[in-house]
């Protein structure tokens, strides 16, 4: 059993008095550990594909099994409990709370889950030692350069020790030394195990990734697998 | 679930991470609950003033009027006549045998023209008897008050009022001068000291003369008023008793009288001033309503600022009753501390108007303190329903990707 199953999935969105097909028939398969790049032009319905991987948005058709089980039926709490606890978000343009030190920034998901202070305090410490950013703890995002920031979005990401990481643009807005730094942080994660799902213009980057699939008007073009190094 | 110390937490947060929003939405607040406060502290004041000013007139006064006011049964009495028969100095005189009544005071009431040196004005004159000036707290300031002596007699001397006094005779010497009241002189004996104006009648503009002097000067038998003062405030009932037993035997058997307590004056008053605060509780509480409005705008703006806030957030595992508490917690927290402000500056005002008017006991009461408190706390939670509502049903995707 795959760790994710797509099936017949459609997505259409109403744009004013014409339908447009995001999704059309797509049929995925996704094991556990894997490191897939979702490439495409502008439109091509990636994003969408990732928005529904994270059930943040639903199939207007089709079936999603995360783990063996149908997640698209769950009701909205019940997904935000999936999302909680399996799935951890990386945007590209990093989404920290601004008011916020990295330390709580990275907490949010702990605070929402109902964990304890003091464990909460163990957590984000070790989360802060691990990403490089012990003496950045108490920063507010405005004073974190770029790779910090988005070094505390995936500490933050992984903080609840997901299944899986997606990742949309995650180098979008970082220089290409700080994004190189950025993937491969991302890789050292999914080498310890964590799906990675990167959706990325830069192929440079896409082409990194075992497994690549590409995507055109809502279809997946091609997916294929590189050989294991 | 979130614990509600970090719900709590998170919404401090928010809150204090905008201090010129918070600042005004918790001043509209303030304003609201503060006028609240303050204006039941000004209407409050005034009713204990009035009570108070009352209750120095004596609260053990039972004032006896000529007339029936209230329907009572069929008696003997109401066969042989349906006029009421005046009060005479002679009833008067009667009540002085009421064990519970101590002082009793005939009074006899008239406009007449008061004339001394070519100055000439209206007046109204007082007959009376010397018990009067202790049933009313008069204090004479020259000279003395009536003489003691039969009430039928009514020798020609006069105390003239403080205000009179100053009018007629400026700084001359006023004592032994003779002033002329209607067609009659009369010589002033006494000159009251100036106490403000009383209630229904200016003591500073009054002429007080005997009882028989006054009668004959209006040509009239009959009396106004009778004052009798009971033993104490608790004699009150039974001096009441003892007055209508009297005045009905000596009245054929009919009860053609109507007594009036100062209680129940005072009641009256009370009531009146106590509903004249209750409406400007109310007035005031309109500007908390509007107060409420603003806390739903200011929070409306704040989740269409904190858009991408509310997306991370679903992004992260927050259930849309997270997000609904977070925001009616934020609107919670605006809402009382502005309260609280409120009530501070109220205290604040009230202590300034008792400041600056000593003798108002400006106090806001009780109810109006929690009343203010509460409404201020509810509208704010209730207009904060809807925009908490709001960001909960937001849509993770478009919220995300707003900036």
């Amino acid at each position: 059993m795959a760790q994710i199953e797509l099936d017949n999935i459609q997505r259409i969105f109403q744009l004013g008095d014409s339908e447009v097909h995001a999704l059309q028939d797509v049929q995925l398969r996704i094991d556990a550990g894997e490191y897939v790049s979702v490439m495409g032009p502008s439109g091509s319905g990636k994003s969408t594909l990732l928005n529904l991987l994270g059930l943040l948005d639903r199939p207007n058709d089709g079936h999603y099994r995360l783990e063996g089980r149908d997640v698209t039926t769950l009701s909205g709490d019940e997904q935000a409990r999936v999302r909680r606890e399996r799935i951890g978000f990386v945007f590209q343009s990093f989404h920290l709370v601004p008011r916020l030190s990295a330390e709580e920034n990275i907490a949010l998901p702990l605070l929402l889950a109902g964990i304890s202070p003091h464990d909460r305090k163990a957590r984000v410490a070790q989360a802060l030692n691990d990403f490089g950013l012990a003496k950045r703890g108490d920063h507010r995002p405005d004073q974190l350069s770029g790779g910090q920031r988005q070094r505390v979005a995936i500490a933050r990401a992984t903080i609840m020790q997901p299944a899986m990481l997606l990742a949309d643009e995650p180098t979008g807005n970082l220089d290409r030394a700080t994004g190189e730094e950025v993937t491969q942080l991302l890789e050292a994660l999914n080498g310890r195990g964590v799906t990675l799902i990167v959706v990325t213009h830069d192929p440079h980057m896409g082409e990194r990734a075992h497994r690549q699939i590409r995507m055109e008007d809502g279809r997946i073009e091609s997916d294929s697998q590189r050989p294991a190094p | 679930m979130m614990r509600s110390r970090d719900i709590l937490g998170f919404a401090t947060r928010a809150a204090t991470a905008y201090p010129m929003r918070t600042g005004l939405m918790m001043l509209a607040m303030a304003i609201g609950v503060a006028a609240v406060v303050l204006l039941t502290a000004l209407g409050d004041g005034a009713r204990r003033y009035v009570v108070r000013e009352f209750s120095a007139l004596g609260s053990s006064l039972i004032i006896v009027l000529p007339g029936r006011t209230e329907t009572g049964g069929v008696g003997a009495g109401s066969f042989v006549t349906n006029t009421p028969r005046d009060l005479t100095v002679d009833d008067a005189a009667a009540l002085l045998r009421a064990g519970s009544v101590t002082r009793v005071a005939p009074l006899v009431l008239g406009n007449s023209e008061i004339a001394y040196a070519g100055k000439l004005r209206e007046v109204m004159v007082i007959g009376t008897t010397p018990a009067f000036a202790d049933i009313r707290n008069y204090t004479v300031a020259q000279g003395r008050f009536l003489p003691e002596e039969d009430w039928r007699r009514g020798s020609a001397v006069a105390v003239i009022g403080a205000t009179l006094h100053k009018e007629l005779f400026g700084a001359e010497p006023a004592l032994g001068n003779m002033i002329r009241v209607g067609d009659r002189r009369y010589r002033v004996i006494g000159i009251l000291a100036a106490s403000g104006s009383g209630l229904g009648m200016n003591a500073d503009e009054l002429v007080i003369v005997p009882v028989a002097a006054a009668q004959a000067l209006f040509n009239a038998s009959s009396l106004f008023r009778i004052f009798a003062e009971a033993r104490s405030r608790d004699a009150v009932p039974g001096a009441k008793t003892q007055i209508l037993d009297i005045l009905k035997t000596r009245h054929d058997g009919e009860e053609d009288v109507t007594l009036i307590t100062q209680d129940a004056v005072l009641g009256t008053f009370d009531r009146i001033l106590g509903a004249l605060t209750l409406a400007v509780a109310g007035i005031a509480a309109i500007s908390l309503a509007v107060a409420g409005i603003l806390v739903m705008n200011v929070m409306l703006v704040a989740i269409t600022q904190r858009t991408s806030e509310i997306g991370l957030l679903k992004a992260l595992g927050a259930t849309g009753s997270i997000i609904r508490l977070v925001f009616l917690t934020e609107a919670a927290l605006l809402s009382i501390a502005g309260a609280l402000a409120g009530l501070l500056l109220g205290h604040l005002g009230a202590w300034g108007l008792r400041l600056m008017f000593p003798v108002l006991p400006a106090y806001p009461p009780d109810w109006a303190v929690f009343a203010g408190l509460g409404t201020a706390i509810v509208t704010g939670v209730l207009f904060g329903v809807m925009p908490a509502r709001h960001a909960a049903t937001l849509d993770a995707v478009d919220a995300l990707s707003k900036r």
